[in-house]
């Protein structure tokens, strides 16, 4: 068990380093960015709204890897990561759809659209990893538990190729591509404050799951010692 | 092959369960032909037949879901699980049985069932059928492992679905599609891909999920 | 054959086995005792292989196919006849000779006249005498038995005390039992729960 101290060590830094690096990204993209032709000021959200998305993806792809981890290595500090990477997935999910909402609103009219494969795909997607956490709540803490969770997250993983290959299929032109097949349609600057964004919210996911980590270890620790007194 | 004579064991033990108990199989059948008149009512005047495709096959993932939801209650009476979990075989092979079994009932309710669509509603062509048979594959194998899981748990009738409608869009979207499109093909190839795929990952995870060490 | 040390297994916040340890040699005889809830299933699960602890390890050199097994519930199909459960399990566990085997032992728990009736059909004490032939099935190598006797009538439970002393030393068995004043004699180790 290690301690609690060792967990934090650099992580205030780091936070603040976060922080530091979040306010840039908006700086660059609502203030900074020259403004898009076609679509406005709203098309600002997308230096949110991308990141935000991609960075659900990312914590998705951390809980399966972890997961994975936990089936072939063994060790219950892999089912606490996974479930807790796949925790802020879900959380960056739902401001993904959000933010996206937002952007529709502002830039098409609607707060949904079924013609989009892209939003289509990650409603699935978010609702599959919703009954991740209906799965965890039914089932009694232990090993069962752990490896049932572990054996769906890696399904979700599993799901998104396919997913995406389904959504092609009924295909879509609404959901604007951004980034097509000759690279980003975006100016210099415009790709800066792209990937400032992108690598602030990954960086603040990371964040925000080791500290997530740090309060849960603690709560088991502090159970742990209070059995052991009675 | 051991492994073989295992599943053979494992699926002449389902069928056999399922042809005395005699709950599942009629309550699939009754439920997938009661779907299809309330279908009647549900479309209005007027509509095409593509929207018939659809329903249809809402019908037939809510019918796998009840049959799978029943899928392993005879193991979970008198714990008989703990007994094949014992057992010397490859874990691998209960699943294998548990979903041949289940597809089997699956296919014997559309059996009656896609007649009567026919009957009633639009037809469906070769290669249609061929998009019913696949996704039933992928939808007993994934069910079997998800039912399985939710076995363990309270609140098990919840919890299946939940589990496995968004693991079922893919084969939503093939079904349907090898049933309206101009291509059906490539819907056939993405259910062929879903099944190959979920098979293996379920045959290969159900071992983690059944046993604790 | 089995060595656990300091097992401990915990659902939730309750504790349910704390400091277990034992030792049982290939011939050893293992009584465990305790009052209701101090884990004596929990424990023999543990060592099954069903259950893994919390804390603590238990090494157990028998392979799963050389174990035999018997829980509060009978751990039969209700639908299928006891032949046909025990031809299922004798299958699975590859056992030689296979129809000769269960008919003996069929026969030896009493059960012969019954074998083509589904078990749903089975008193109590029946389906306990079914899931102690498919313990013995396979002729296992550890025997764990949790509450034996539990439904059993006065001559069944002769029975099973014949069955036991004549396994005893030939083979490991765990068995755990409300009764101890019937085992005890045969047993080489005593493990009190609390």
């Amino acid at each position: 068990m290690s301690s609690p101290f060792s967990r934090i060590r650099g992580l205030p830094s780091l936070a603040a380093f976060a922080a530091g690096l979040m306010g840039l990204a908006l700086l660059l993209s609502f203030f900074i960015a020259p403004e898009d032709g076609d679509q406005g000021i709203s098309q600002r959200i997308f230096y949110i709204h991308v990141p935000i998305a991609l960075t659900a993806y990312f914590c998705f792809g951390l809980g399966a890897w972890k997961a994975l981890l936990l089936l072939w290595r063994g060790g219950e500090r892999y089912d606490l990561e996974s479930y807790v990477a796949i925790h802020q997935g879900t959380i960056f999910g739902s401001l993904t759809l959000i933010t996206g909402a937002i952007w529709a609103k502002a830039s098409w009219g609607v707060w949904w659209t079924w013609d989009s494969n892209q939003l289509v795909l990650f409603l699935t997607l978010f609702l599959f990893y919703c009954a991740y956490f209906m799965l965890r709540f039914s089932l009694p803490e232990g090993p069962r538990r752990a490896r049932s969770s572990a054996v769906y997250a890696l399904f979700g993983v599993a799901l998104i190729p396919v997913s995406f290959l389904a959504i092609r299929l009924a295909e879509d032109f609404i959901h604007p591509t951004t980034f097509t097949r000759d690279g980003p349609q975006m100016t210099g600057t415009m790709f800066t404050a792209f990937c400032v964004s992108w690598a602030a919210v990954t960086l603040l996911a990371y964040v925000l799951y080791r500290v997530e980590l740090v309060g849960k270890r603690l709560h088991i620790d502090l159970r742990e010692l209070r059995e052991a007194l009675e | 092959m051991r492994y073989l004579a295992d599943v053979a064991a494992l699926t002449r033990k389902d069928l056999r369960v399922e042809l005395r108990a005699q709950d599942t199989l009629p309550a699939m059948l009754l439920f997938v032909l009661s779907m299809l008149v309330v279908f009647h009512f549900a479309l209005p005047e007027g509509t095409g037949e593509d929207a018939a495709y659809g329903l249809l096959w809402v019908a037939i993932v809510f019918t796998a879901l009840l049959g799978l939801a029943r899928a392993w209650i005879p193991e979970q009476e008198h714990g008989v699980f703990d007994a094949l979990v014992l057992a010397p075989c490859d874990r691998s092979a209960i699943w294998v049985g548990k979903t041949v079994a289940t597809l089997a009932f699956l296919v014997a309710a559309q059996a009656v069932a896609l007649p009567a669509f026919v009957l009633f509603f639009a037809p469906l062509d070769g290669v249609a059928l061929a998009g019913v048979l696949l996704a039933d594959v992928g939808i007993c194998a994934v069910g079997s492992l998800m039912a399985a899981m939710a076995a363990a748990g309270r609140a098990r009738e919840l919890l299946l679905p939940l589990l496995l409608l968004p693991l079922s869009m893919p084969l939503i979207v093939g079904g349907v599609g090898s049933a309206v499109s101009t291509e059906p093909e490539r819907y056939l190839l993405l259910l062929a891909l879903y099944d190959g795929i979920f098979a293996v990952l379920s045959w290969a995870s159900f071992e983690y999920v059944v046993t604790e060490s | 054959m089995i060595r656990a040390s300091g097992l401990e297994k915990r659902y939730g916040a309750r504790r349910v086995l704390v400091g277990v340890d034992l030792e049982l040699p290939r011939d050893g005889f293992l009584l465990v005792t305790g009052p209701n809830g101090s884990g004596k299933t929990t424990l023999l699960r543990v060592i099954a292989g069903l259950v893994a602890p919390t804390r603590g390890r238990v090494e157990v050199d028998v392979h799963r196919g050389r174990l035999g097994f018997v829980a509060h519930e009978p751990l039969v199909y209700r639908e299928l006849t006891a032949l046909e459960n025990l031809d299922l399990f004798g299958r699975l566990y590859r056992v030689p000779e296979r129809r000769e085997r269960i008919g003996m032992l069929l026969e030896r728990f009493g059960l012969w006249e019954a074998r083509s009736e589904r078990v749903e059909s089975y008193s109590r004490g029946m389906s306990q005498r079914l899931a102690l032939c498919r313990a013995f099935l396979h002729d296992p190598d550890l025997l764990v038995l949790d509450e034996p006797y539990s439904s059993l009538d006065a001559e069944s439970a002769a029975l099973l005390d014949r069955e036991l002393a004549e396994l005893a030393g030939t083979r490991a068995l765990v068995v755990s039992t409300h009764d101890p004043a019937r085992v005890e004699p045969l047993a080489t180790q005593r493990l009190v729960l609390t």
